[in-house]
């Protein structure tokens, strides 16, 4: 073989060294790449019982914005929040807060916010009533104290945003007949998440639990129209006008609304007539 | 001679005494723990000199300071980061510019005591040999974790990052990350020597970028002094440094201009013939710093 012959087979055999150790060194780390990227992507899901600072950019965005410094965590003055630990099911190192533990007891100043240095927590957020770190959701109608008919009412008086995120709606109770119950109800429009209902909450288990708001909050379709909504927003009703609810009755009976059937009807009362009195008119 | 084969170092030791033969790593060791310090005596005191951990930290109310590598992935993930943190990233990448990107991890990364221990232990029990990996694989890693954060849209390598994981452990609670600090400890005692942060670290890797022109260096006023005794090789975290400026390949000047020179001072401390010392300057020309060592 000539020198040169010899150089060509010496330089291919090392390019080809090149190459087999360069497509080995790639695949090694692809091979952790893919590993880790999984991981990653899996971790963009927050557990129920985690909940994120006031301000927390949306749990896709948080990963990416979040570099885990703990800032948030230090300038908390209630000491709430931590940082994820790698055994923990979130992004490692991410801050949340856990409301049965501890509660987020939403300071005017919000410093958790004012402490991040990347803006995983919005620093547009300066009104913490504006906040949505989760929604209240009453979880076990079988256990909460309201519906079995006490006066608990503890969710709804500790609740900073009194009477607007959670009202209690009287009910008849069905059971007894003559009470009412007074059912809390979440109105995710004034709902920060802070968690104080789920925290004071009197059962063993919460029965009024914050969940992430991608979690506890529906999204009726684009299409669908509150009638009530818009006709107040109207002015008046925008499908025809209610036909006037005629019962038709035994002779001599009379419904009353809450009291059933009674005898002795008003004057010139709505009498049975053999055909309902939907028929007799031109009123369909 | 015999004694230096036994232990690296040895022979600087009966030369200069223990304590100028572990100067630069005793120094080492104070910067490492005193810069964990100045991070613990918040939580554990409530001393609040130093907030956050090494990703971000912000000392007494008026010095942030960003780790860059983290600040990157995070824009690569399509963030943008608030005022504060932009001026700690100035300040942390002026700093490496100027002192090498790797001292990062000889002076302050708190991983180095666990593997520099893991190394130690290794050499005493005389345990040898492992797979080889190219050096360059870090840089393979290190792009993978750009590639991959992109892609996912989140920083992905600080799921994993041990780094950062010992170092948040010890100041926000630790949880089960000391398992991978313990299972680094084990591959750097058993698998691989240096294997960590000489082969795999995509943080070290990180920082070696912004060592190429880094002003402190370690030089060699006194190569020719050299005696091969190879202490400085059997102390070298990232051996493949050394040679090109100690024995002159292709004419090098007497200072090491290796990116991943860790700057950890180790080999000065183990030279009996006083053949390093630190200088400034990234040329070989350059002056050394202090001290009347003789003029290159």
């Amino acid at each position: 073989m000539s020198d040169k012959a010899q150089t060509t087979t010496v330089a291919s055999g090392k390019r080809r060294q090149f190459l087999v150790d360069s497509a080995r060194l790639a695949c090694g780390v692809g091979l952790l790449g893919v590993g880790m990227g999984f991981y990653a992507e899996h971790a963009k899901a927050l557990p129920p019982a985690a909940l994120r600072p006031p301000g927390a950019l949306p749990e896709s965005e948080l990963a990416a914005a979040c570099i885990r410094c703990g800032l948030c965590v230090r300038d908390c003055p209630f000491d709430i929040l931590h940082l994820a630990r790698p055994e923990e099911p979130m992004a490692t190192g991410t801050p949340y807060f856990v409301a049965r533990q501890r509660p987020c007891e939403m300071c005017e100043d919000i410093p958790c916010v004012v402490a991040c240095p990347t803006g995983a927590l919005d620093h547009s957020l300066t009104d913490i009533n504006k906040a949505q770190m989760g929604l209240a959701v009453l979880v076990d109608q079988e256990t909460c104290l309201n519906y079995l008919g006490m006066r608990c009412d503890i969710c709804y008086r500790v609740c900073p945003v009194l009477d607007k995120a959670i009202t209690l709606d009287p009910q008849t109770n069905q059971r007894t007949g003559h009470h009412t119950l007074f059912i809390p109800v979440v109105h995710s429009d004034y709902c920060t998440g802070c968690g104080k209902c789920e925290k004071a909450c009197p059962t063993e288990v919460a029965s009024i639990k914050v969940f992430p708001r991608y979690m506890a909050k529906g999204q009726l379709s684009e299409h669908y129209r509150l009638g009530w909504v818009e006709k107040e927003k109207a002015g008046h009703s925008l499908v025809a006008p209610d036909i006037e609810h005629h019962f038709n009755m035994p002779e001599g009976m009379h419904y009353e609304l809450g009291k059933g059937l009674q005898q002795a009807p008003p004057a010139g009362g709505e009498a049975g007539d053999a055909v309902p009195r939907a028929f007799q008119e031109d009123q369909l | 001679m015999s004694r230096s084969l036994l232990r690296p170092g040895a022979e600087a030791v009966q030369g200069k005494g223990w304590l100028a033969a572990h100067k630069w790593l005793l120094l080492r060791r104070f910067s490492q723990l005193g810069i964990l310090a100045l991070f613990l005596v918040g939580p554990w005191f409530g001393w609040w000199i130093v907030k956050g951990n090494l990703a971000y930290s912000y000392t007494l109310s008026t010095l942030p300071l960003t780790d860059p590598y983290v600040l990157l992935q995070s824009l690569l993930a399509g963030q943008w980061p608030e005022k504060l943190a932009w001026i700690g990233v100035a300040i942390v990448l002026l700093f490496y510019l100027a002192v090498g990107g790797r001292s990062f991890c000889a002076w302050v990364c708190p991983l180095n005591m666990v593997t520099d221990a893991a190394a130690w232990l290794r050499s005493r029990l005389g345990i040898k040999g492992g797979p080889h990996v190219s050096r360059s694989v870090r840089y393979w890693i290190l792009g993978m974790t750009f590639v991959v954060g992109a892609l996912i849209g989140t920083i992905a390598w600080e799921m994993l990052n041990p780094v950062s994981m010992l170092h948040r452990g010890l100041i926000f609670g630790m949880g089960l990350a000391w398992l991978v600090v313990l299972s680094i400890f084990l591959f750097d005692l058993f698998v691989m020597r240096h294997g960590w942060c000489g082969h795999f670290c995509p943080v070290g890797a990180f920082y070696s970028l912004l060592g190429k022109g880094a002003l402190l260096r370690v030089r060699l006023p006194q190569r020719d002094a050299c005696n091969d005794c190879m202490d400085c090789f059997a102390v070298c975290p990232e051996q493949q440094v050394i040679r090109t400026a100690l024995k002159a390949v292709g004419g090098a000047g007497p200072v090491i201009l290796e990116a991943n020179c860790t700057n950890c001072g180790r080999c000065i401390d183990v030279c009996s013939k006083e053949v390093f010392r630190f200088g400034l300057g990234a040329t070989a020309a350059a002056p050394v710093c202090s001290g009347s060592g003789v003029a290159p």
